[in-house]
């Protein structure tokens, strides 16, 4: 058994979290949230330069085509950062939907571009205010044009190409490409828990949309995608709980009061304790998940939605305990700690919130449970 | 990564396969299978015998305390193959019971600390079942804070003579030997002054008292000593090296404990599949699929991190404390389990008659037994500070008794 990731992967690791280090630090998100720039150009062009856009992007579309062990490590220190930049909705969900549904066609047009971070992607399938279901998506193409409106999509004000779930002439749910610039798509800022990440509302009026994959099989697709995007989020999430703990074990270390410092009081020191735990049983979670999606497992759903309600228990406890350690001055908009909590609730809802994925999670045990 | 076997792993898994199918004792398997939770289960047959016969099997064909040098009754096999081996065994592996501390924590520290002649004597029997042994760590007043022991050695010619009190020591009543932490020198900060020993149980002045515990169960026991002796040749490590001993000790009781440790989920996953509510199936209820998936995150992550540490292992890695985590999680996740297991049975859960509750009652077995793990091998508390100040590097807690002598240490009037 070899339940790790090899050195070169690591070092691929070390490489990003350097970069990231250097280029990323929490300056870089504040020029996000209080809306001086709409994500992180600079860092967006660095991690195309060296390679990181394209990492599960086979080479005969422009990639490096490392593999999806890489990309989980790459999401991670992305993660560990809350980086300001589109790398989930264009990779994880538009990349990823090219390369499981596309044509020939559609892949060699849009994945080069993809994979050089020219073209940003979003998904757009929430309309309400409501939990997504099939009944619910009443967004609609006809004769090739779109018609409707997605009240939620994140970073779908910095996409240049869209992944649209809407029903056909015979009802039948799909996904589509649209071209966010097109004529008939309109955008607008919502503004959302996280502002470091670029929301918006896009209304659609004839937009020529462009069918992906089957025609009729829009909802199952997207459980598919949601699949493999899950363990890639949980990666991200998994970095924001690593860092939010190490924060606030520094702090820990260095607060004083009563003549001691504050992570030699027990009540600190235990709920320091079981943030590392939730982590720490995050993290194997993630790893097995990892595995799955490499190796293309059968029990990838129900790996997938395990290491996301993991991934998602610890990114909140993290960020929230982290707050808690810190006192008052960790309620200030100057401390980062509202940063994490804030990306961490962003990302626990991005994907369809806890109560969905326990319920993938539990249709996962009953699958395998059967077989 | 992958999870597959190497061509040597897979050549020892049939190598240990093929023997096990040819000599295990299929006639206990059935009964076995049906083991609820803290309760060996061999049917019409002696439950002490089996496993002495199996382990004596074992040890006559290589396949007795894997990892132990060939010389001391065991293979030299590496940790890896030792695991395969566990999971080969399967069933079979219950019959162990009685001797997991002898071989999980014994058996170590008198690898590292005996010398040569008592490990050629003792480990072989040891490795065999044929001598059971046990660990006589815990005082009334030495529990989480164990260098707070009172149990007195005083030198008496080539002897030690022994005096003082131990409390819950798991199969005492059918030890041959023990490993026995004492206080040799109360004058001296309290780690300072420990020694440790092996002795025979059957020594004069030994007295074994069983505990009948909350659960009504008589797994522990007291051990009392009155003037016994004990040769200075059976010493373990220098005289007051005691607690440095000890550690070598626990270190190895955390793997043992912490490794394939019983969280009650598989249980609880068999239960709400079969179990009728009003609505439909347990596990069609929205309130039982949160319970469940929140549990099984959990029971798969302690799994997943295992397989981390078998591969650090595999790499000659040690691991470190964070493998406290496994008995942390487990322990309060039984008792939640239970909790929750016995409420969806509604008054039927209150039965404990294992001929009449569900499944043997397995869930009261383990509500009532529960509260003990949170407590045995290091209490919560005890493996939130180990986890906060050795994983996580954070300071010590204040200690009133830091450097004072033992014999001016404030101990109040309590248990």
């Amino acid at each position: 058994m070899n339940f790790d990731f090899s050195d070169d992967q690591k070092l691929l690791k070390d490489q990003t979290a350097r970069f990231l280090g250097e280029r990323c630090g929490s300056s870089v998100v504040r020029d996000v949230l209080e809306g001086r720039a709409p994500y992180a150009e600079a860092v967006w062009q660095g991690l195309a330069e060296m390679g990181l856009i394209g990492t599960a992007i086979p080479e005969q579309y422009g990639g490096t085509g490392a593999g999806y062990l890489e990309l989980c490590l790459v999401a991670q220190e992305l993660g560990r950062v809350v980086a300001p930049v589109p790398y989930g909705s264009s990779i994880y969900l538009l990349a990823e939907a090219l390369l499981l549904f596309g044509s020939e066609a559609q892949k060699s047009r849009w994945l080069p571009g993809i994979a050089a971070g020219e073209v940003k992607g979003a998904l757009a399938v929430v309309e309400g205010r409501e939990q997504s279901t099939p009944e619910r998506i009443a967004a609609r193409v006809a004769g090739g044009a779109l018609t409707g409106s997605k009240l939620i999509v994140p970073d779908g004000g910095l996409a240049d190409l869209l992944v649209v779930l809407a029903r056909d002439d015979a009802d039948g749910l799909g996904l589509y490409l649209v071209e966010a610039a097109a004529p008939g798509v309109a955008r607008q800022p919502v503004k959302s828990v996280d502002p470091s990440r670029n929301t918006v509302r896009i209304d659609f009026d004839g937009a020529a949309a462009d069918l992906l994959g089957k025609a009729a099989d829009g909802w199952s697709a997207l459980s598919r995608l949601q699949d493999r995007a899950a363990v890639l989020v949980a990666f991200e999430q998994l970095g924001g709980a690593q860092r939010a703990l190490d924060m606030a074990v520094a702090y820990a270390k260095e607060r004083f009061a009563f003549g001691r410092a504050i992570g030699s009081f027990q009540a600190i020191k235990h709920m320091l304790a079981d943030m590392y735990v939730t982590a720490k049983l995050a993290e194997s979670n993630c790893y097995y998940a990892a595995w799955a999606l490499h190796t293309g497992a059968v029990d990838l759903p129900l790996a997938a939605a395990t290491a996301r309600v993991a991934a998602t228990q610890a990114f909140q406890q993290c960020s929230r305990d982290n707050i808690q350690v810190h006192g008052g001055m960790g309620f200030t908009w100057e401390f980062d700690c509202h940063l994490y909590y804030r990306r961490s609730n962003f990302l626990a809802l991005e994907l369809g919130g806890l109560s969905v994925w326990e319920d993938r999670l539990v249709e996962g045990l009953k699958s395998r449970a059967a077989a | 990564m992958d999870f597959s076997d190497t061509k040597e792993e897979a050549a020892f898994r049939a190598e240990a396969r093929a023997w096990i199918e040819a000599n295990a004792p299929k006639h206990l398997k059935p009964y076995l299978e049906r083991s609820g939770f803290g309760n060996t289960n061999t049917g019409p047959y002696d439950l002490l015998e089996e496993s002495k016969k199996w382990q004596r099997k074992k040890a006559d064909a290589g396949w007795a305390c894997l990892q132990w040098p060939k010389a001391y009754g065991g293979r030299g096999a590496s940790p890896i193959e030792s695991v395969i081996w566990g999971q080969e065994e399967g069933v079979y592996g219950k019959l162990s019971g009685m001797f997991i501390i002898g071989h999980g924590m014994c058996g170590p520290t008198l690898i590292a600390f005996a010398g040569e002649a008592d490990k050629e004597r003792l480990l072989p029997k040891l490795a065999a079942g044929e001598e059971v042994w046990c660990q006589l760590f815990s005082e009334p007043h030495g529990g989480s804070d164990l260098a707070g022991l009172r149990t007195r050695a005083v030198k008496d010619g080539d002897d030690w003579v022994i005096n003082g009190q131990k409390i819950w020591t798991s199969g005492a009543q059918h030890s041959d030997y023990g490993i026995l932490i004492t206080r040799t020198d109360p004058t001296v900060a309290k780690h300072k002054g420990l020694t440790m020993f092996y002795l025979d149980m059957r020594s004069p002045g030994v007295d074994i008292r069983p505990i009948k515990q909350a659960n009504g169960q008589s797994e522990f026991n007291e051990v009392y000593f009155d003037n016994v002796r004990i040769p200075d040749s059976q010493r373990l490590g220098g005289v007051g090296d005691g607690w440095r001993v000890s550690l070598t000790t626990l270190m190895n009781e955390r793997l043992a404990i912490g490794g394939g440790i019983a969280t009650g989920f598989p249980d609880l996953l068999e239960l709400v599949q079969a179990l009728p509510l009003e609505t439909g199936a347990a596990i069609d209820d929205p309130a039982v699929r949160s319970r469940l998936a929140d549990w099984h995150v959990k029971a798969a992550g302690l799994k997943n991190t295992a397989s981390r540490l078998l591969t650090a292992l595999s790499k000659g890695d040690t691991p470190g404390p964070e493998a406290s985590i496994g008995k942390l999680v487990a322990g309060t996740m039984m008792q939640d389990i239970a909790k929750f297991a016995l409420d969806l049975q509604g008054p039927g859960g209150l039965l404990t008659d294992p001929e009449v509750a569900e499944g043997s009652a397995r869930f009261q077995a383990m509500l009532l037994r529960s509260p003990a793990v949170r407590i045995e091998g290091g209490t919560d508390q005890i493996l939130r500070n180990i986890i906060a100040e050795r994983v996580l590097g954070l300071p010590e807690d204040m200690r009133a008794d830091k450097g004072i002598p033992f014999n001016e240490i404030p101990s109040g009037g309590g248990h």
